[in-house]
């Protein structure tokens, strides 16, 4: 039965969740350098349109249909076909379209996260071909995996928010792709100057007050574990954002404003698997370990040196990881019963099984973003000319500029 | 004639104004420019990537003054503008063959 309490707080954090994605997209766009400052932006905005409309005609159907060997859903609820005003089957007591709706929004973000990788060098008609594809041949089976009655969810592994389905999954794309696409034009030579890092600071603010509706909307009701969600969201986050500020501190000599906003999201993205099932005092110290952690994987990539230009790899695939084995170590049945209890809690198999499912979907999401890459290189090329690269994506892609000053 | 071209610390513009405005100098033109010369430029760093930013910014302060203004116009600048310390600029002086006012077509010194 619909209870208008919990749809009213569904509707409101489908529309926090939305507006992570234009928070993404500033967050991102402050990092780039002043000529690609808007080919950045529309990569992570167009991916609103682009996802919403491959949602309606098949992608909520096959993410969350009924199960298929548990692979992919089947069309059965194409064009969102019997998805209606009334409860659907994942939420009793708010409207099918609600949940699908709010499923939506982490659809759109997830390929708008992969941007960063390639950011600066890769053409918008080959990005628009990814964002299809890597959405519908990704993303949709691992959302399915997890969420929608697949192999991930039926091993036992938990995933509140989306640590496997949109982090992990993100930052392994990330990987793949940056290799793929190579290093942008006079890396370790040029000076990439983030352009304006206030505008960064704002994206991640944003990014954070949406959180809250991805973290503790996933309760799918506004109950007691939307409660324990919106505080371990917070204080991750918080933890997060120092720690990191910490550590390049004594690793470098300043604390910096870049580093404090990186801190928080590697928080936020380290919590959210776990947001529902572990208790304020480990949220604290999977953040604190987030911060440290993700900027020593940043560390690592400049050793490796490949560019991922905005650290996505670090941030959402290490982040992601990270926060999928702690909730393994600290789920406890005690904070919500729905989920499990991990190694601290006298269940080590929990930690095995999070990093089974774990793996699962990295080995999945590497082979298709590469052979996806490789169909993309095909058809339609994946890298801007040289040209074009050195006068900026924004000119050359989409004739406008960012600043006029 | 000569023209004074004076490349200097930007906090220190005011200071040079006021000191040229106090010997009769009636005008200038400034650009704000970057460069380097003695004076190391400054470390940045974004997520650990360390960058030397060699170019720093100056103000590069133009004049032209009648020749024997040219002393003046040296000595109130290096009171003006110096710091002590490496960076405070440098000072270039060149013939200047002829100065016409476009409103009047006046030339020479009265033109300027």
């Amino acid at each position: 039965m619909i209870n208008s309490g919990d749809t009213a707080f569904m509707l409101v954090s489908a529309a926090l969740v939305m507006f992570m994605t234009p928070g993404l997209a500033l967050f991102y766009g402050g990092m780039v350098r002043s000529k690609n400052v808007l080919s950045t932006i529309v990569q992570s905005f167009i991916c609103l349109g682009v996802v919403s409309v491959i949602w309606v005609f098949y992608g909520y159907s096959l993410a969350f249909g009924p199960d298929v060997k548990s692979f992919i859903g089947n069309l059965d609820w194409a064009f969102l076909r019997d998805v209606g005003p009334s409860p659907g089957p994942y939420a009793v007591s708010i409207p099918h379209l609600v949940f699908c709706a709010f499923q939506l929004m982490f659809a759109i973000i997830t390929p708008a996260l992969i941007t960063g990788a390639f950011a600066e060098r890769m053409k918008f008609s080959a990005f628009l071909l990814f964002s299809i594809l890597w959405t519908t041949l990704v993303y949709l089976p691992i959302c399915h995996w997890v969420w929608g009655g697949g192999w991930i969810g039926k091993i036992g592994a938990l995933d509140f928010a989306g640590g496997t389905v949109i982090h992990i999954n993100s930052g392994v794309a990330a990987l793949v792709c940056a290799l793929m696409i190579g290093k942008r034009r006079g890396w370790r030579r040029d000076i990439f100057m983030p352009n304006n890092l206030s505008m960064t600071v704002l994206g991640a603010s944003i990014l954070w007050f949406g959180w809250f509706g991805f973290n503790a909307g996933s309760a799918l009701s506004a109950g007691e574990t939307a409660a324990v969600a919106f505080v371990t969201t917070q204080v991750s986050a918080g933890a997060g954002a120092v720690s990191w500020i910490i550590a390049e501190w004594l690793l470098h000599g300043n604390p910096t404003t870049l580093g404090a906003a990186s801190g928080a999201v590697a928080g936020l993205v380290a919590i959210t698997p776990a947001a529902g099932f572990v208790g304020p005092v480990p949220a604290v110290f999977i953040g604190l370990v987030a911060g440290a952690l993700c900027y020593v994987a940043i560390m690592l990539k400049n050793r490796f040196g490949y560019d991922d230009a905005l650290d996505v790899v670090a941030v959402h695939g290490v982040g992601g990881f990270w926060g999928s084995v702690a909730t393994g170590l600290f789920a406890s049945t005690a904070i919500n019963s729905a989920g499990a209890d991990g190694l601290f809690y006298g269940n080590p198999k929990l930690v095995v099984v999070q990093i089974a499912g774990a793996l699962g979907a990295m080995a999945y999401c590497a082979l298709m973003t590469f052979v996806i890459m490789k169909i993309i290189k095909a058809l339609v090329g994946i890298r801007i000319s040289e040209e074009g690269e050195v006068q900026g994506l924004d000119l050359s892609q989409h004739s406008e500029v960012g600043y006029s000053l | 004639m000569k023209k004074i071209e004076a490349i200097i610390k930007p906090f220190k513009l005011d200071d040079v104004k006021a000191a040229l405005n106090e010997i009769g100098i009636q005008g200038m033109t400034i650009q704000e420019v970057k460069g380097y010369g003695r004076q190391k430029g400054h470390k940045e760093i974004y997520r650990g990537a360390e960058y030397s930013v060699d170019f720093i910014p100056k103000v590069k302060i133009e004049i032209v003054a009648p020749s024997e203004m040219v002393p003046g116009v040296i000595h109130a600048i290096r009171q003006a503008a110096n710091t002590g310390k490496v960076g405070d600029g440098k000072i270039f002086i060149m013939p200047v063959e002829e100065a016409i006012r476009v409103r009047t077509g006046e030339r020479g010194k009265s033109a300027l």
